[in-house]
Parts: C-alpha cells; sequence; structure tokens
C-alpha cells in the first residue's frame, strides 16, 4: 500500500516541480516587455556606448596638424608578447646638436596576431598609442589586418 | 579489439563497438574528442583524445618575461581567466617578495568571486541545455551579461580581461564599480531561487541525475579530483579555506561539502557556492581599504634561482604555477596544474555502466573546460 501512495505522491511532487518551473517562464513570458535586454545590432550602431576602457584594437593619436607623439623609442615594441608591433624608423641627425636621433618612418601594427594585452599602452612612456573602440575589425584579405599605425605624412609633435 | 558474444537463449550475435564522441560535438564543451567502447548503449570504456586545441602554452612562457606571461594564462581556462592571472602574479610576488597593497588584495579577490560567479553561471545555463532543457541557457546569460558589463568597464575587456599584473592592478577601479557590484548582488539574489525552481527541483532534472556518475571519496583522492567536483564527494579541498591568499582570510564564508558523490551533488555545490561568491563579494564591496593600485616594479623581473609553486581556487579547482628559475628574465620551465586535465581523468571510472545519454550528463556535472585541459 505504501508503495502504491509513494507512487502517486512522487507523480504529483514532479508535477508540481514542472508547473513552479512553468510558472517562472511564464512571469518572465508576460514581463518580458519590460526587461528587454537584448540589443537589436547592427541596427543600433549609431548609439552604441563603449566604457572609457574597453579594447578593441591599438590606434595612434594624431591632432589636427597630423602630428603624433610617438618618437619611434620601440618600448612597445619590447612589450608586445606576441611580436605584434614592428617600428621601422630612420636614424636622421639633427641639425642643431649634431647627434643622430630616430625618427619614425611606419608604425606597423599586426591586428591579426594582437591579444589586446594592454601591455603597449601601458609600456608607451609618451602616450602615443591607445585603445580605441573601433570594435568591428573584420576583413576579406587576412593582408589588410597588417597596418601603419601613423597616418602618411605625419610627424612628431614638437613638445 | 572487438569481441563478438552469441547469447545463448536468444542466438543474437551481439559485438562490442566503438564510437568517436567530438571533437566537434555540441555537449562536448570544446574540441574533446571521446573514444567510447560500447555494449549496444551501455558505456565500457571512455578514452578522452586530446591534442585538438594544444597552443603550447607552456613553451611559449619559456620565451617572454614574467609581465608578459600574465596574458596567456587567460586562453587556459577563459571562464576564471581572472584567477589563473592571480594565480601566476601571487607566484612572481611571492618569489621576488614583493608585498600588494591591501587594496589590490580585496580588489583582485572581488573580480576573482565575480569571475567565479560568471563562471557558474555559464556552467548551469550549459549544464541544463545538455540535459536538454534550452530555457535555461537564456536566464544564465541574462546575469551573466550584468558581471560582463562590469567586467568591461573596469578591466576593459569582457572575458580575457588581464587586469592584473606582477606587482598590482593595470588600472585602478573605475568609479561605477561598488555601484554597479552592488546592484548585481541585488539583482542576482533575486534569479538565484529562480534557478533552482526552474531547474535545481525540476523533477526531470533530477531523475537524470541522482544516482549518475557516481564517485567515491577516495576515487576522487586518488585521481587528484578538485574543486566542487571533489565537495561534491565529501572532500574538503578549497584552497581558499585550506591557504588562504589575497583576501580570503579575512571573510567569512563556508566550504560546501556534499555527501553523496553522484551528478546531482555536484550540481548542487556549484549552485551554493554561488551564494557563498555573493557572501564574500557583500563583505568585501563596501570595505576597499584605500591606497595604491600598485607597487612599483622593475621594468623586467628576474626572479631569483629557485623553485616557486602557488595555488589558488580556479572555478573548477585547484590551478596550480609552478615555476623553476634559472635566474633569467624568462622562467627556465613553467608548469601549470589545469584542475579539467585531473577531473577529466575520473570520467571513465565514474561513467562506466552508465548510457551514453548520461555521459553527457556527467560530462556536464564535472564541468569541463577544454583549453584547460589542453594547453
Amino acid at each position: 500500500m505504501n508503495a502504491v501512495i509513494n507512487y502517486f505522491s512522487e507523480i504529483i511532487g514532479g508535477f508540481k516541480t514542472l508547473l513552479q518551473g512553468m510558472g517562472i517562464t511564464g512571469k518572465h513570458f508576460f514581463r518580458a516587455h519590460k526587461e528587454i535586454i537584448t540589443q537589436q545590432y547592427p541596427d543600433n550602431r549609431d548609439t552604441l556606448t563603449f566604457e572609457d576602457r574597453y579594447r578593441a584594437q591599438v590606434y595612434m593619436e594624431h591632432d589636427e596638424n597630423n602630428e603624433h607623439r610617438c618618437d619611434a623609442c620601440q618600448t612597445c615594441e619590447i612589450a608586445c608578447p606576441n611580436g605584434s608591433i614592428e617600428i621601422i624608423f630612420d636614424r636622421v641627425v639633427d641639425p642643431e646638436t649634431g647627434k643622430k636621433k630616430k625618427v619614425l618612418d611606419k608604425h606597423i601594427y599586426h591586428l591579426g596576431m594582437c591579444t589586446l594585452c594592454n601591455l603597449c599602452v601601458l609600456a608607451c612612456p609618451t602616450e602615443a598609442i591607445k585603445m580605441s573602440h573601433e570594435f568591428e575589425t573584420a576583413v576579406y584579405d587576412r593582408s589588410e589586418l597588417t597596418k601603419a599605425l601613423n597616418k602618411p605624412g605625419s610627424k612628431l609633435k614638437e613638445s | 579489439m572487438t569481441t563478438t558474444e552469441i547469447d545463448n537463449k536468444t542466438g543474437l550475435v551481439t559485438q562490442e563497438y566503438k564510437i568517436n564522441m567530438g571533437p566537434q560535438h555540441p555537449a562536448a564543451h570544446g574540441v574533446l574528442r571521446l573514444v567510447l567502447t560500447l555494449d549496444g548503449e551501455i558505456i565500457e570504456k571512455v578514452d578522452p583524445d586530446l591534442g585538438y586545441i594544444h597552443r603550447g602554452i607552456e613553451k611559449m612562457t619559456e620565451r617572454d618575461t614574467y609581465k608578459q606571461i600574465v596574458h596567456l594564462t587567460d586562453r587556459l581556462d577563459y571562464l576564471s581567466s581572472h584567477i589563473n592571472n592571480e594565480a601566476v602574479c601571487l607566484a612572481v610576488e611571492n618569489a621576488l617578495e614583493i608585498e600588494v597593497p591591501d587594496r589590490v588584495k580585496v580588489i583582485r579577490t572581488i573580480i576573482a568571486e565575480l569571475t567565479r560567479l560568471a563562471s557558474h553561471q555559464l556552467w548551469w545555463g550549459v549544464m541544463g541545455m545538455d540535459i536538454g532543457a534550452l530555457t535555461t541557457f537564456m536566464y544564465a546569460f541574462r546575469d551573466r551579461e550584468l558581471i560582463n558589463d562590469i567586467m568591461e568597464e573596469t578591466c576593459g575587456t569582457r572575458l580575457t580581461m588581464n587586469y592584473n599584473k606582477p606587482g598590482g592592478l593595470m588600472f585602478d577601479i573605475h568609479p561605477n564599480f561598488q555601484k554597479r557590484v552592488k546592484e548585481f548582488i541585488k539583482h542576482f539574489k533575486v534569479s538565484l531561487p529562480e534557478y533552482n525552481t526552474l531547474l535545481s527541483g525540476n523533477v526531470i532534472f533530477k531523475k537524470r541525475l541522482q544516482g549518475i556518475g557516481y564517485m567515491s571519496k577516495e576515487d576522487a583522492i586518488a585521481y587528484g579530483v578538485s574543486g566542487p567536483s571533489a565537495r561534491g564527494s565529501n572532500i574538503s579541498c578549497d584552497v581558499r579555506k585550506i591557504h588562504p591568499y589575497s583576501a580570503y582570510d579575512r571573510v567569512d564564508f563556508n566550504e560546501i561539502l556534499m555527501e553523496g558523490g553522484d551528478s546531482y551533488d555536484r550540481y548542487m555545490v556549484r549552485m551554493k557556492e554561488m551564494e557563498e561568491s555573493m557572501k564574500i563579494i557583500e563583505q568585501l564591496v563596501d570595505n576597499i581599504p584605500e591606497g595604491d593600485f600598485e607597487t612599483k616594479t622593475a621594468a623586467v623581473l628576474k626572479l631569483p634561482k629557485g623553485e616557486y609553486y602557488q595555488k589558488v581556487e580556479s572555478a573548477r579547482g585547484e590551478f596550480g604555477v609552478f615555476i623553476v628559475s634559472d635566474g633569467k628574465k624568462s622562467p627556465y620551465r613553467m608548469k601549470f596544474r589545469s584542475p579539467g586535465f585531473a577531473n577529466l581523468s575520473i570520467l571513465d571510472k565514474i561513467s562506466r555502466g552508465h548510457k551514453i545519454a548520461d555521459l553527457v550528463a556527467i560530462m556536464s556535472s564535472l564541468d569541463f573546460v577544454i583549453p584547460d585541459i589542453d594547453r
């Protein structure tokens, strides 16, 4: 007799748990209009906001005169764990002091190798490179992931 | 070798056979290949085959400086990336005898517990999905998103944060950090009972897990199982309790232990651990001491000659970092003791005699992250 009672109480208890679960789902179903958390990307591309520290890729800041702050010291190149940064520079003789000085030719950045660890940005002594919020990095060809961060014709900012 | 048997009564010819589960199996949580030896639907043997996502991270560490190594550990167990970072940083700090400020210790602990919560939430969602309850995934991801947003604001990225560095943190916490963490705790205190009503009490879910994948205490110790999976078999192994690091010695929390040792007990350990994590965060979030967020260290760290070991409690168990230094700027050898690898080794033992469908439940209850197993 006990076995029969247990059998039926188990079935009833089982149904109860199922209904409780359904209750949670039902509650959210009727409240759904109040708690929409889905973002309609890419339709909301214009209104997307990012946190200041969000890291998507490295970029070099240029001011309105097309001048940057990179003095080709190669600290970022040494700090990078993956070899994502290559600095190509010329040695130019300073006319005033007569000493040879590094001048940035190209700051090559391989986005395909970058793990966005932020070590280069922390290492940079002149705050020339920063992390941008440009997160849509898909390209058609792998070679497009390698880019020069300094804009053509740009030069070092006189401080 | 396959063996052929002829049933004397019915005259049926039965044969044991082998099938592959994975490496691209939706329930395998990554590229894990299991070679199953089956008798009908009954599992006779499970042979895990690794190597599909081997990246040689331990070898790569020999090339990098100690500051560069930290970001590689994000890619081991990506769900407890902050905790892995912390392990490397603590190992390096202990070796160099750097004393980090109290503020760093507390912030590290809060973020480690947030990471653990996010990891358990994802596990809970995926566990329900493996069993067949697709809704849970949506609930888990809704709440996990809030943690990811907090991480994005303070650490800069959502998953592979790389927020630690030897000697401290990369940045100070964001001004909104405490407010948002409190908001999240308030929200999750309502959500967690929902999780329990939705799945933990569900009769179908219980029937699928109770009595499945029994792991005895002796077996768990013999195979080196750690973390929530071992605590489900009543083994006290929480590194946070036994060897407190960071700020765990100043918080009050319970180590969850269950007696049963089956899949449902391993499930319940994690569910209750989420409550404990919230308790830890609540105790610390209002008491972040003032001070620096880093200690100044040399640009290139050189560890003195010797061997160093540091273990921490990641979301999956005991994560250990073993460094052999020969006094240069890179380690001579670095070994990671990943919890997933030891936990995987017991899969064969506990799933023998069960059905294939139960194997999926057992695997979920052990909570594997494949990049952690296969470095």
